[in-house]
């Protein structure tokens, strides 16, 4: 029994089933394929995190923000400015107790390198209904180059617990065509 | 050599020592004390959750979320994981316990340490949640009570393998050491892992709040911690295993299909099942892919083949021995006879289930490097391991509960009735909370939110009727598992008070000795074990296909 010492005192030398054996042998390519299916999709997918970030002061961050933000705004919603930055560009986007700042207005199917970075505690960025999920570090600015494929309204919502406004901190993201 | 007191016990002939039944029931109780208090901050957070009742102010679920995770994760689930690293040393080998002082003096470090982490969370400037990431600051006594409670812990662990010593010099059991308590030895191995990196982290932390370190790097202090926070869950997993195996054994004489493949799984624990620190680190900047993938994979899934192994094993195991004994017709006659009343067997049996198909299946998947992105931080996250750590763990020990009351505790339980019904209520409900809450993460719910309506919020964001959904089903499964949850403590608290001595009568309902034997030409046939792990591996595969279908639809990122 399992409370009990097995029969053997060198129980490598007790035998194994044949469906065990069989299991084994299943499991063990399955977790081949699903390792493979990983670096497939480096290769292949279309959604994979960069691995590009750099090291960058909160002062520095938000400087470059706010000469995005002065040369590309377009308009203002509540009490946040909206800026309409070109396709292809470096855009910014600072996460800060309570608010994704600014508003981005976006074209459909262009690219943009996307930075984000904390001006305090950790944040979480997550694209609402889309579901990109990312983590936002005060001192790293990550830089993901996302394509939006579909116009509409996003929302921004912060998924790292950051205080007692955590739930109040949502952005907003539009995408036109 | 000093006298030790013991008794034998009536159902094994086991030497059974004072001092090593006393620390048992001392460290089960405390974990029982505290899963009552941590469960109960749990029904306030789901409560809260539920958008129609929405029960607590903001302040107030952050600090419950905060002690919730802190009670139950760490401290519920570690006091008893003392308790089976003895029970699997003294009692099963048949020894005394080595040095009982320090492990006193180990479980007044813990419970000092809860206890000081308590007050801070109650006094409200430590609401920072279980995972305390910084540069986010918890007062001083928050980091000390986690370094006590981490020191009490590791004490414990070393006095479980100052026991193995003993036993081994003193003969006290022939040949190599039972499945069990390898499982256990894997289980504190990983504990000391586990401790060491926390002390790692903690310490330079604890200092920082303190003012004499300036500053702890965010990125550093994840990686780290996540090697304390993540390879606790591992204890978890190689303790409640080592239970499955036991109460098979206990209750139906389960022997291992072969010693040599349970042990190796319990190997591959030990080897690969840290590396999953990576788990919470997928979507970080600042850290390469190919650490990702090789850590997130526990190594080309060789951690995940020792659970798929457990994952036929164990059955195998119990259908071996129930064939043994008659029940032979069909391929599920053993499953439908067995003792589903019994609620040691039918709370195992349920933890193993609920483990592979929910919390392992969702495991895998949202430690998947790519398909994270589609899940961090949502609710999924929490769905996912309260599927491992409560339908999982808790309610392997819960099960296991009900073996302690008569064997160590020498009671009889009290209000039987209800206690046959507590697993399925506890289950129902633990499942339910699991199932909505990846439901909602899969919808875009945050997890660690207070609101979801964006109510007080400048911009606000609406999520699709199903999500509200959700939250509300989570909140009605949240008051089952509360209940269920009741109904043990209840019963086990009253039952150790109150409960009939059972003296040195045999125990009812437990076999206790073995049903079968195995060489290689005696072997069983397992066709029912055989078609559920068939159907398990099908929910496997199909599942994590249909999530790179889902990421394959979000925006282009690279």
């Amino acid at each position: 029994m399992a409370i009990t010492p097995p029969p053997e005192r060198i129980w490598w030398n007790l035998p194994i089933a044949r469906t065990e054996i069989i299991w084994i042998i299943i499991a063990f390519c399955w977790g081949l394929l699903m390792f493979s299916a990983m670096v497939y999709w480096h290769i292949e997918g279309e959604q994979n995190l960069s691995n590009e970030s750099y090291r960058i002061t909160p002062e520095a961050f938000a400087e470059k923000a706010n000469a995005m933000v002065e040369q590309y705004q377009v308009r203002e919603e509540a009490g946040f400015p909206v800026v309409r930055p070109p396709p292809g560009s470096d855009v910014y986007m600072i996460a800060r107790l309570w608010q994704w700042w600014p508003i981005l207005e976006l074209e459909k199917d262009q690219t943009y390198r996307l930075h984000l970075s904390s001006m305090d505690w950790q944040h979480g960025f997550s694209l609402q209904p889309v579901n990109i999920n990312l983590q936002v570090h005060p001192n790293y600015d990550m830089v993901v180059t996302l394509t939006p494929n579909k116009a509409g309204e996003y929302g921004v919502i912060c998924n790292e617990f950051c205080g007692i406004g955590h739930h109040n901190m949502i952005g907003k993201i539009y995408v036109t065509e | 050599m000093p006298d030790f007191n013991h008794r034998v016990c009536p159902a094994t002939g086991l030497r059974i020592h004072t001092s090593a039944e006393n620390l048992i029931k001392a460290n089960a109780v405390t974990a029982i004390v505290f899963l009552a208090i941590g469960g109960f901050f749990g029904l306030m957070v789901a409560l809260t959750r539920w958008p129609g009742v929405h029960l607590l102010p903001a302040d107030w679920f952050y600090l419950v979320l905060t002690g919730h995770g802190l009670d139950v994760l760490l401290v519920w689930i570690i006091f008893f994981e003392i308790a089976v690293l003895y029970f699997a040393s003294a009692i099963l080998l048949n020894s005394r316990l080595a040095a009982p002082r320090w492990a006193w003096t180990g479980f007044a470090l813990m419970l000092i340490g809860a206890l000081i982490v308590n007050v801070a969370v109650l006094q409200g400037n430590s609401s920072v949640m279980f995972t305390s990431y910084v540069p986010m600051q918890a007062a001083p006594h928050f980091y000390l009570g986690l370094i006590l409670f981490a020191v009490g812990a590791l004490i414990g662990c070393f006095v479980f393998f100052g026991t193995l010593v003993i036993a081994k010099e003193e003969k006290t059991y022939e040949g190599s050491v039972p499945l069990v308590t390898f499982g256990a030895i894997t289980a504190a191995i990983i504990a000391v892992f586990t401790i060491a990196s926390g002390a790692i982290i903690l310490v330079p932390t604890f200092l920082w709040s303190l003012g004499y370190i300036g500053n702890i790097d965010t990125l550093m202090y994840k990686t780290v911690w996540w090697a304390m926070g993540h390879s606790s869950q591992q204890i978890n997993v190689s303790a409640h295993v080592a239970i499955w195996y036991l109460i098979a054994a206990v209750v139906l004489g389960a022997k291992p299909l072969s010693e040599k493949v349970s042990r190796m799984a319990f190997l591959m624990y030990i080897l690969f099942l840290q590396l999953a620190s990576a788990h919470h680190l997928l979507v970080e900047p600042g850290i390469s892919s190919e650490w990702k993938v090789f850590n997130t994979s526990y190594a080309l899934y060789l951690a995940v083949l020792g659970s798929m192994l457990h994952g036929m094993t164990v059955p195998g195991s119990i259908e071996a021995a129930q064939r043994a004994r008659g029940y032979t017709n069909g391929l599920f006659e053993w499953l439908t006879k067995a003792p589903w009343g019994n609620p040691a067997f039918s709370g195992m049996f349920m933890s193993l289930v609920m483990f592979g198909f929910l919390g392992g299946i969702s495991g895998v998947v949202l430690g998947t490097e790519q398909i994270n992105i589609i899940m961090h931080n949502t609710l999924y996250v929490p769905g996912h391991f309260h599927a491992t750590v409560v339908a999982g763990t808790t309610l392997a020990f819960m099960a296991g509960t009900y073996l302690l009351v008569p064997l160590i505790f020498r009671r009889e339980l009290i209000m039987k009735g209800l206690a046959r019904w507590q697993p399925y209520l506890f289950g129902l409900g633990v499942m339910g909370i699991s199932v909505f809450m990846m439901g909602a993460g899969t919808l875009g719910v945050p997890r660690r939110v207070w609101d979801i309506t964006g109510a007080g919020a400048a911009i606000k964001y609406d999520y699709s009727g199903a999500a509200y959904l959700m939250m509300g089903l989570n909140g009605i499964s949240g008051v089952l598992a509360a209940l269920g949850g009741l109904a043990f403590i209840v019963i086990i608290v009253g039952s150790v008070l109150f409960g009939k001595r059972t003296g040195d009568k045999p125990l009812e309902g437990l076999t206790m000795t073995t049903a079968t034997k195995y060489g290689s030409a005696e072997h069983i046939k397992i066709p029912g074990t055989v078609m559920l792990v068939g159907v398990f591996f099908t929910a496997f595969v199909l599942y994590y296909f249909v999530n790179w279908k889902y990421l394959a639809e979000v925006w282009p990122l690279r």
